[in-house]
């Protein structure tokens, strides 16, 4: 008896209680993780200014240009202004190496895109986002230091402002108006310090003619946001300013757009704080090597306030029975048709679309003619086998614009001008006249053919973090029909199968079963028939 | 008939957590495989990973009890009577036939047994341990060599995961074929079976 119990409990106990335990163990294993980095920097906005500008003498005088400003800057900050001068800021273009194409200057100053189409030749109205004093026209001098403007980077009395429509100028006693009065030099100039987000969000959230147009991830609600539309700048979290990332040293503030410029150089990455092993989890780490933090920490873009989708040129021109342009608003009040510029799709709350990225980008440059359609304003480098590519949440803006038909080239517009009756499109509704004077003063050939053609133009997307809870889940790509779908070059587990494997081995497990009932059902007959 | 103790208690311990785990393994991985939703797909690639090293572990104490105890040799696959067993599987068992082999402690697994462990053993397990840990470790292009992605590993690793669960599915069903319907499974559990007097050597 007592051995039949002995033998009993040691049945129980390798046949049941040792493997639940080894189980146990296993599932206990499995569901360990480690706590991610905590991070801890110190933010520019602890940072305590070394003077009190207020007491300078020289900022006491009453400036009757900002040029005095600048040179009342320069009689102490000496230097800097070779330091600005040097950057892409003032010049609106770098040399930079496309690969496979060699050294190329780009920026700004001669990229097209599918927005407003190009900045050169509407200085008036575009490059009043240039930290310069009245680039109008060609004459500017980017050699006069006396050109920079310090103040509107350096403000912090938000009451610096240039005015609309003069290439970078502030109001003066000539311009002012109601909207745009002549700044208070003293006061501005007593009171510079290192950029807000305001200083470089009012030019870096209205690209393209309004707040978030352009980026998706960059606008005016970043100033006053929750944690829900970004972790860093959130209000009710560390309430970081730009340049807290954008670490800038001797006025080259690091990091980069890639629908203006080419090279894997100056960049800021999220690991400058985070390290490259955040989570402490080993499966998520891994995903480091070939996924950006951006891809599964930005879940989507454009989350206060709408960001443009599409823009469509062709439809643009069309007037009221006066001759005047009009708009119309889709439900949510954005803009769907603006007689100056077409037709817009707006979105917010847009889920991005994912590309290899190895931080190298190709443009359409104002040389080349088009050989595809759409033409890709620029395209993001990148591929699996590419040991330095990421992939990246991309906002891919698409449209259509004007291109010369005989040329095969994209089209550079004269939009802007003050006046009526200068050509300018906003003002004329002339498509020839724009596109002739546009491609006049770009100094590129314009044959008079016109016609419109697809296009679109790749911006990665940095900005509007979300908090930890909101990252995507493992699932959102590992599935059959997930936010990769369209990335195909190589096996994503959860996504991918071999399907002769899957159907030889479905239909294994289907023979087995068939088998099985047959011969079950045999020895049931057997059973009976034997008994 | 005698009551005769066939299965020591490594052995007991070795398949029915091997069963847990191969259990584990199969929802978890087939989850993976999208082929449906069960813990979720992260809970199910951790389970997946830490199953996958237990399974190691033990696999690696079965190798050591195997070559110790020297009961690897239960799993050679032997010429003699495989016909007869598949034919008794496909005729004898319906006319109440008696086994053609004799179960013993010496010889506890029929001609067609040994063959199939003696796949698992000598292919299926290992090609799954080292694709799993391919799958662990190995994962980009050039990290820690060079190959072309994982779909090669992945493809493998799902045509062993197939023959898995087709052997498990006949596996249930073909222990229910022993002396009585549960014979099999008393055994397994308690480790005494009741076999048919062999003559003793001595």
């Amino acid at each position: 008896m007592k051995n039949q119990f002995s033998k009993s409990v040691v049945a129980i106990l390798v046949s049941l209680l040792l493997p639940i335990a080894v189980l146990f163990i296993t599932v206990k294993v499995a569901a360990y993780r480690g706590d991610p980095d905590q991070v801890d920097v110190k933010l520019k906005s602890e940072h305590i200014p070394s003077v009190d500008h207020s007491q300078f003498e020289i900022l006491q005088q009453d400036f009757e240009h900002p040029r005095d400003v600048t040179a009342a800057c320069l009689s102490c900050h000496t230097g800097r202004d070779e330091e600005v001068m040097a950057t892409a800021h003032w010049k609106w273009e770098r040399e930079e190496e496309i690969p496979g194409r060699g050294m190329v200057s780009v920026g700004k100053k001669n990229l097209l895109n599918n927005f407003c189409t190009g900045a050169n030749g509407n200085n008036g109205s575009c490059m009043r986002c240039h930290i310069g004093l009245g680039w109008k026209d060609k004459s500017f001098d980017f050699a006069d230091n006396l050109n920079i403007d310090c103040l509107v980077c350096h403000d912090q009395t938000d009451t610096y402002f240039k005015q609309k429509g003069q290439g970078g100028m502030p109001a003066t006693t000539e311009t002012a108006n109601a909207a745009y009065q002549v700044p208070d030099y003293p006061y501005v100039a007593q009171n510079v310090g290192l950029p807000k987000k305001n200083n470089c969000g009012i030019c870096h959230f209205y690209g393209g003619g309004g707040n978030n147009v352009k980026h998706g991830d960059l606008e005016e609600a970043l100033l006053t946001c929750s944690k829900d539309v970004d972790v860093h700048m959130a209000m009710d979290g560390p309430d970081m300013a730009c340049i807290d990332c954008h670490t800038t040293e001797r006025h080259n503030i690091m990091g980069k757009l890639y629908s203006v410029s080419s090279a894997n150089t100056n960049r800021i990455h999220c690991e400058q704080c985070h390290t490259t092993t955040p989570h402490n989890d080993k499966v998520l780490d891994n995903h480091f090597e070939k996924v950006a933090c951006q891809t599964c920490h930005i879940p989507e873009y454009a989350k206060a306030n709408a960001t443009k989708m599409y823009w469509d040129w062709s439809s643009a021109g069309q007037t009221d029975e006066s001759g005047h342009g009009y708009s119309e608003d889709d439900a949510d009040g954005n803009h769907n048709y603006l007689s100056i510029k077409g037709n817009f799709v707006w979105d917010d709350h847009v889920k991005p679309e994912y590309y290899w990225f190895n931080g190298t980008v190709d443009h359409y440059l104002s040389t080349d003619t088009i050989s595809e359609a759409p033409v890709k304003i620029n395209s993001l480098f990148g591929e699996y086998r590419d040991s330095t590519a990421k992939i990246w949440p991309v906002k891919v803006h698409r449209g259509k614009q004007i291109y010369d038909v005989d040329n095969n080239t994209l089209i550079s517009l004269k939009l802007w001008a003050p006046e009526v009756g200068q050509g300018a499109f906003w003002k004329d509704f002339d498509w020839d006249t724009a596109a002739r004077l546009g491609m006049e003063y770009n100094d590129r050939p314009y044959s008079g053919n016109y016609d419109f053609i697809a296009s679109e133009v790749y911006w990665p997307i940095n900005h509007m973090v979300s908090p930890k809870e909101q990252t995507l889940t493992c699932i959102e790509c590992h599935q059959r029909d997930g936010r990769l779908t369209g990335l195909n070059d190589f096996y994503l587990p959860g996504r991918d199968y071999n399907k002769s494997v899957d159907y030889a081995g479905f239909g294994l497990i289907f023979l087995t079963l068939i088998g099985i009932v047959a011969h079950f059902l045999g020895r049931i007959v057997a059973f009976f028939k034997n008994r | 008939m005698e009551k005769v103790k066939i299965y020591s208690r490594f052995e007991r311990f070795w398949h029915w957590t091997q069963m847990a785990l191969i259990l584990l393994l199969m929802i978890t991985g087939f989850e993976i495989h999208s082929t449906f939703e069960a813990f979720g797909f992260e809970t199910s690639v951790r389970l997946h990973s830490a199953a996958g090293w237990a399974f190691l572990i033990l696999t690696i104490f079965a190798i050591f009890w195997m070559l110790v105890t020297g009961q690897s040799k239960q799993f050679v696959p032997v010429r003699n009577n495989v016909k007869q067993q598949a034919m008794y599987y496909m005729v004898g068992i319906f006319k109440k036939a008696p086994h053609p082999v004799k179960k013993t402690v010496d010889s506890k697994l029929n001609p067609l047994q040994r063959i199939i462990y003696f796949g698992l053993i000598i292919l299926v397990f290992p090609v799954q341990l080292i694709t799993g840990f391919l799958y662990l470790f190995f994962h980009y292009p050039d990290k820690p060599f060079a190959l072309e992605g994982l779909e090669a590993v992945a493809v493998l690793h799902t045509l062993g995961a197939f023959l898995l669960v087709a052997f498990v599915i006949a596996h249930l069903y073909l222990i229910t074929t022993g002396h009585t319907v549960t014979s099999n499974l008393q055994a397994m559990i308690t480790g005494y079976e009741e076999l048919e007097e062999e003559e003793k050597e001595v």
